[in-house]
């Protein structure tokens, strides 16, 4: 399969795919987390790389029937391991005596929110969750660093007729998305207050907020969206929300716990707890809401300058 | 009544999963895009929207009851837009719908068999 | 009934994996991606109450959403990716202002 836009629709199918296995195997975050990212966002990413860079893959000059041995070799071993692993479902595998019981036990008790997944994701293992927010974060400082263009206003009307001629043609979807995006925004809200209680969270609030504002730059050009969220404004929220989950942190090792140990927070442990999970659950949320802007923002702008630079090009030709 | 809620409840799932899977035959039967546009965007909102109600008479509470509307509202709002921005979208790039063959091939066609 | 239906939802994705994966034109596959993304909706929102879990039908509301959105990109996307066509567009604006 050549044309790599097939190849990006077949990945969406694959995701959609493998969330509806995770609902059927109970793994609700991991299934929303998947339907988010997987399916969304990053389905966007690579459209708007495959537009810049073109829609056929290039001709291999190589046979790669070597690399097709190593991966049917590493497979094999795979598939062989698993023989190993414990049946699915099995009450003695390993994982199921460790850390486990107790947190199913306990956790009601220590920590007092029905969705265990984010007691143990925000309480038990916060320093973990601090270093997946510290790598969003250093992603998106990554991608502003290598691909952040230069503004110039010159010509700006021009890319803005490229840019916006989906809204004037398209009236139908603009209309439907004025409806959709404050109900995805309000939805997205829900999602990372209601974490606590259903399946949800901090990271797929922001990518949910997040995808709901790139429709709308889809919708109306990345000029106006600027307007509306300027590249400072995300910056300075990108990293308010790292410095508020260490920050929580660090006033629990000020109050005289341990880093990350809500129960110092308040007199009562578990109002403590709660107090904690809100903070640090909105600090993911924020990074995350930014970051993805972010990449996003930066992908777009080197499209434009590409299509802006190929116009230039043909006016000076003709 | 329960009885009379579940026999309405199936007849209702029966008929949106019927919906569905003539939806998903037209999708692989059809002979171009423009047709199975259409087998895809009259069923898939009938047969979504027969499915969640017949889903909201299972609903336990009134949580579950307004989260299913609301999928049925999206559903009503999203599903006819795509089919409509996906078909003016490939017209405007030029994909040619195929049409009836034209009318000396008929004539073709009937004078071989005569 | 409940199990029924979602077989059934079922049958209808492997349809749309077979249409997507065959499908000529690039239209025809980004219609199985929609199809499939709306029988994905029903499919987990029919887990949820087989499972006897209905909180799963957050995640539907999420792959209504996303799957809008998906699809408005890939038209975006592929709409303008041809360079000519939106030169043309750019002489339109012009001569309109």
């Amino acid at each position: 399969m050549n044309d790599l836009f097939a190849v990006v629709m077949l990945l969406g199918i694959y995701s959609l795919l493998s969330a509806s296995f995770f609902v059927a195997m109970d793994a609700v975050d991991v299934a929303f987390t998947e339907a988010a990212v997987g399916a969304g966002i990053s389905t966007l990413l690579m459209l708007v790389v495959i537009t810049m860079t073109g829609r056929k893959e290039n001709t291999k000059r190589h046979k790669p029937f070597l690399a097709l041995i190593v991966v049917i070799f590493t497979g094999g071993l795979l598939l062989y391991g698993t023989f190993d692993i414990p049946h699915f479902g099995s009450a003695d595998s390993p994982i199921h005596n460790h850390v486990t019981p107790r947190y199913i036990n306990d956790s009601i008790n220590e920590i007092g929110i029905p969705n265990i997944v984010t007691s143990v994701l925000a309480s038990y293992r916060a320093f973990d969750t601090f270093g997946e927010v510290v790598v969003i974060f250093t992603a998106g400082i990554g991608i502003m660093a290598l691909l952040s263009v230069a503004h110039h206003s010159e010509d700006n009307h021009k890319i803005a007729a490229v840019n916006d001629s989906m809204h004037e043609r398209y009236l139908v979807i603009r209309i439907v998305s004025k409806i959709l995006i404050p109900f995805i925004l309000l939805f997205a809200l829900y999602v990372q207050f209601h974490g606590d209680f259903g399946p949800g969270g901090g990271f797929q609030a922001g990518v949910i907020f997040a995808a709901g504002i790139i429709l709308y730059s889809m919708l109306f050009g990345l000029s106006i969206t600027r307007k509306v969220i300027s590249q400072p404004f995300i910056q300075i929220i990108s990293a308010v929300g790292v410095l508020l989950y260490g920050s929580v942190g660090l006033v629990s090792l000020l109050q005289g716990g341990n880093f990350f140990d809500y129960n110092v927070l308040l007199t009562d442990p578990v109002a403590g707890q709660h107090l904690g999970i809100l903070l640090i659950e909105l600090g993911v949320g924020c990074t995350v809401t930014s970051v993805m802007i972010m990449i996003f923002f930066n992908f777009a702008e080197r499209r434009e300058l590409q299509q802006h630079n190929n116009i230039h090009n043909k006016d000076l030709e003709s | 009544m329960d009885v009379l809620l579940e026999i309405i409840a199936s007849l209702c799932l029966f008929i949106g999963s019927f919906i569905c899977i003539s939806g998903g035959v037209g999708i692989l039967r059809f002979p171009d895009f423009y047709t199975r546009m259409h087998a895809v965007g009259v069923t898939d909102t009938l047969g979504a929207g027969m499915i969640l109600i017949g889903l909201m008479f299972y609903s336990p509470d009134f949580l579950t009851l307004s989260k299913l509307l609301i999928i049925l509202l999206l559903t009503l709002l999203i599903s006819p837009t795509t089919s409509h921005v996906l078909a003016k979208a490939a017209m405007q790039n030029e994909l040619k719908p195929k049409l009836q063959q034209k009318d000396s091939d008929k004539e073709l066609n009937s004078s071989n068999y005569s | 009934m409940l199990t029924a239906a979602t077989l059934a939802i079922f049958i209808v994705m492997v349809l749309a994996i077979i249409r997507g994966i065959v499908g000529p034109t690039l239209y025809d596959r980004i219609l199985a991606v929609n199809m499939f993304g709306t029988k994905t909706v029903l499919l987990i929102a029919l887990l949820g109450f087989v499972m006897g879990r209905p909180e799963f039908l957050d995640i539907a509301i999420v792959y209504a959403l996303i799957n809008f959105i998906s699809v408005i990109g890939v038209l975006r996307y592929s709409d303008t990716n041809k360079l000519k066509h939106s030169a043309s567009d750019i002489e339109t604006y012009e001569k309109e202002h």
